[in-house]
């Protein structure tokens, strides 16, 4: 018989409530954050280490077997000094880093703005706190009054602990940007995550769900490691499903020279579920436009997860598109629905590859459709599919029957990136409003540019770490099921890939009734395609409303 | 005077001080927010905690149950089965409200000689940590489905694609006659 462990003691009712052990006292508040015992790195919360193999891959350093919930975590013996040198260097190349290092006044506008801190009411994730653990490191090696202080000026030595700290909550942060909306000087936060995590990976310290994909997509093409065949063949199942279901044939195109449009999408949408259906939907909605578009199987990953490692493995990364654009001479770039691909489209890709574009054949891109010039693409040349299937429906140039979607009572999440990262509000709205007749708003304080992130994104989106995301998606779960409780919601859609993989896991704990779908999963249903069979069931396989019986 | 008016009477003073008892479960620092912002979307844990445990008292002094109380408290364990809590920490928090009437009303218990009603309302009351710890472990159950669910979204093409997950067609026409080993 199993011994009874001596730390079963029998708790008394006043116990229970009282013995939770992160009094201020256990966990050293009383005498200041800084001060804290070492962090206790807990399962559930953060995410497996990388495997020398991936490391390796990518020429990053110090590749080794080793795990966060180990004494020893292998670092090299001169740690202190790369991290600090490393330091160093950023503050003197990136002026944000810098800036952002020295202007906090500690406010606290940010504090209760992060989905970490209210779904799990640790201090350490404050956004402010969490950027202490940096800014106190920053202050006693780089600020005369740290040197001079210490503690005082909020100052402290970087020690084993210390990397420690910095390292679990550095993978507790989702780089979601909800905190940088509050602050009143503009701190964004996930710039100063990507520093610490830039730092901790010049020790070796990446996690493998964002070291496997980057060494995927690096060598093979995209996140899933999945060859050019094995994509192809992919596609041509889903173009099987679709004439199943709708009785029309669709024919995508691979690597095609001269296609006037090259599309890119997360794999996501390609393996994963329920992102399929949306990559079925986007070849349902080329089909009936004729549309002259090809996809790659090169650049055929959209997702780019260098952006959660390093800025020089983003650029490596996201090199792939304009490559890709130049060698089959399209004129411009449609991008899928994702997250935080947007972020590096939007923000980074511009400056950091454009003059990859040079002699090739791409200019302002302009709808074959409709004719529209999209004038905000004009730099990029890289236009999202949510502009581009909006701009067609205020063309009139889609024939829709938004009935077919009767049975979905739909709400929206904002995706992070797309909303903070490019201001993107309106057009998946719009284009939601016109496929289907129930749509309801969550409310304002959890959406548009307060959005609540879906408690996976930056790389989180592992399954070893589902009590962080569980507390992360907690306010985003919360407001979802208030409008599933008024409205009716069933149906979450999104417009980022891993959102459609997470929410579902998100949704299955806290609203069950509600599930996750895509916004051109349901375009598609709702078209009218030329040609089409009598329609009984959509693109899943489930019957239609009204077509209950005739499966 | 009955122990159900007492509780009548001192109802939102007692809701208070058990929802400080259950605020007192989480870090001193966060204490303050989770107590004071009023808005349900910008804190979803205090607002949980409290209208939870204001339906589920008013829930106890009912004579009859109308089966919202495991809704409530369904609400409040969700969240506390994935906080940092162990599991008895995470379904304690019922015995919070032990402590508290014990403290506000031991006087008037006494005086009013009513004992032995009290002591069914505490047989309520632990009857209240049972359903905790049903729900707690349907939690936990939850999360361990949605794991391997998660997997199995995310390699559902690759399996289609390998041909090691194949749904038979729905005419099955023909299909014994596919089946037959021709080997035999």
């Amino acid at each position: 018989m199993a011994e009874i462990p001596k730390s079963w003691n029998v708790p008394s009712p006043d116990g229970l409530v009282k013995e939770v052990d992160h009094s201020p006292a256990s966990m050293g508040l009383q005498k200041g954050w800084m001060s804290t015992t070492p962090v206790e790195i807990k399962p559930g919360m953060h995410c497996y280490a990388a495997l020398p193999k991936r490391s390796k891959a990518l020429g990053m350093p110090n590749p080794r077997n080793w795990s966060a919930m180990d004494e020893d975590w292998k670092l090299p013996r001169n740690w202190k000094e790369i991290v600090l040198e490393g330091m160093k260097e950023r503050l003197g190349k990136f002026r944000s880093f810098q800036l952002f290092m020295d202007i906090c006044v500690r406010c606290g506008a940010c504090a209760d703005k992060c989905h970490y801190f209210i779904g799990s009411a640790d201090p350490k994730n404050m956004p402010v706190l969490r950027a202490e653990l940096l800014r106190s490191v920053y202050r006693k090696n780089f600020t005369t009054a740290g040197k001079l202080l210490g503690p005082i000026a909020g100052a402290r030595d970087l020690t084993l602990d210390v990397l420690k700290e910095w390292w679990y909550y550095l993978y507790q942060c989702s780089e979601c940007r909800r905190c940088s909306v509050f602050c009143p000087y503009g701190i964004d936060t996930a710039e100063i995550t990507m520093m610490g995590r830039e730092l901790t990976n010049l020790l070796g310290l990446n996690i493998d769900w964002i070291a496997a994909p980057i060494d995927f997509c690096y060598r093979t093409g995209n996140h899933m490691g999945i060859q050019p065949h094995a994509y192809k063949e992919m596609m041509e199942f889903f173009v099987d499903e679709v004439e199943n279901y709708t009785g029309v044939r669709v024919e995508p195109s691979f690597n095609r020279k001269g296609a006037e449009i090259l599309f890119v999408t997360p794999s996501g949408d390609v393996f994963g579920d329920p992102g399929t259906y949306t990559a079925m939907g986007y070849l349902v909605l080329f089909h009936e436009l004729g549309l002259d578009v090809t996809w790659s199987t090169y650049a055929s990953e959209g997702g780019n997860f260098g952006l959660f490692t390093s800025n020089e493995v983003m650029k490596r990364l996201n090199a792939k598109m304009y490559a890709e654009a130049k060698r089959l001479g399209v004129k411009w770039i449609l991008g899928g629905e994702c997250g935080h691909m947007w972020r590096v489209c939007n923000q980074y890709m511009g400056t950091m590859n454009l003059d990859m574009a040079k002699g090739s054949k791409m200019e302002e891109p302009v709808s074959p459709i409709t004719g529209t010039k999209f004038e905000n693409a004009k730099s990029t040349k890289m236009v999202h599919i949510c502009e581009f299937t909006a701009d067609l429906i205020r063309n009139n140039k889609l024939k829709l029957d938004p009935s077919r979607n009767d049975h979905l009572t739909v709400t929206m999440h904002d995706s992070c990136n797309p909303a903070r990262g490019m201001g993107f509000f309106e057009e998946p709205r719009y284009v939601i409003k016109n496929v289907c007749n129930h749509f309801y708003d969550m409310p304002e304080n959890t959406i548009r540019e307060q959005t609540f992130c879906c408690g996976a994104g930056s790389g989180l989106n592992a399954g070893e770490d589902m009590e962080l995301r569980m507390r992360g998606g907690l306010p985003r779960a919360n407001a979802v099921k208030y409008v599933h409780e008024k409205y009716g919601v069933n149906k979450l859609a999104c417009i980022c890939a891993i959102d459609r993989a997470v929410l579902v896991d998100l949704m299955q704990y806290f609203v069950p009734e509600v599930d996750v779908t895509g916004i051109h999963e349901m375009v598609a249903n709702a078209m009218i395609l030329e040609g089409e069979k009598e329609k009984t069931v959509d693109l899943r396989g489930e019957p239609l409303p009204g077509k209950e019986d005739s499966k | 005077m009955s122990l159900n008016d007492l509780l009548l009477q001192k109802r939102s003073h007692i809701v208070k001080k058990w929802c400080d008892v259950i605020l007192q479960t989480y870090p001193e620092e966060s204490q303050g927010f989770l107590r004071k912002q009023k808005d349900r979307f910008a804190n979803p844990v205090g607002h949980t905690i409290f209208e939870g445990i204001e339906s589920i008292y008013d829930e106890l002094l009912q004579e009859t149950e109308s089966g919202k109380i495991s809704l409530f408290l369904d609400n409040i364990v969700r969240v506390r089965a994935v906080q940092d809590f162990s599991p008895s920490q995470a379904v304690g928090f019922v015995f919070g409200l032990k402590k508290v009437i014990r403290k506000e009303l031991k006087s008037e218990i006494l005086k009013e000689g009513i004992a032995e009603e009290w002591a069914a309302f505490e047989s309520k009351i632990d009857g209240l940590a049972l359903l905790c710890f049903d729900i707690y472990t349907a939690c936990r159950q939850k999360m361990f489905d949605i794991k391997v669910d998660s997997v199995r979204r995310q390699t559902g093409g690759l399996l289609r694609k390998a041909g090691l997950m194949y749904e038979l067609p729905q005419n099955e026409e023909g299909l014994n006659e596919g089946q037959v080993n021709k080997g035999e």
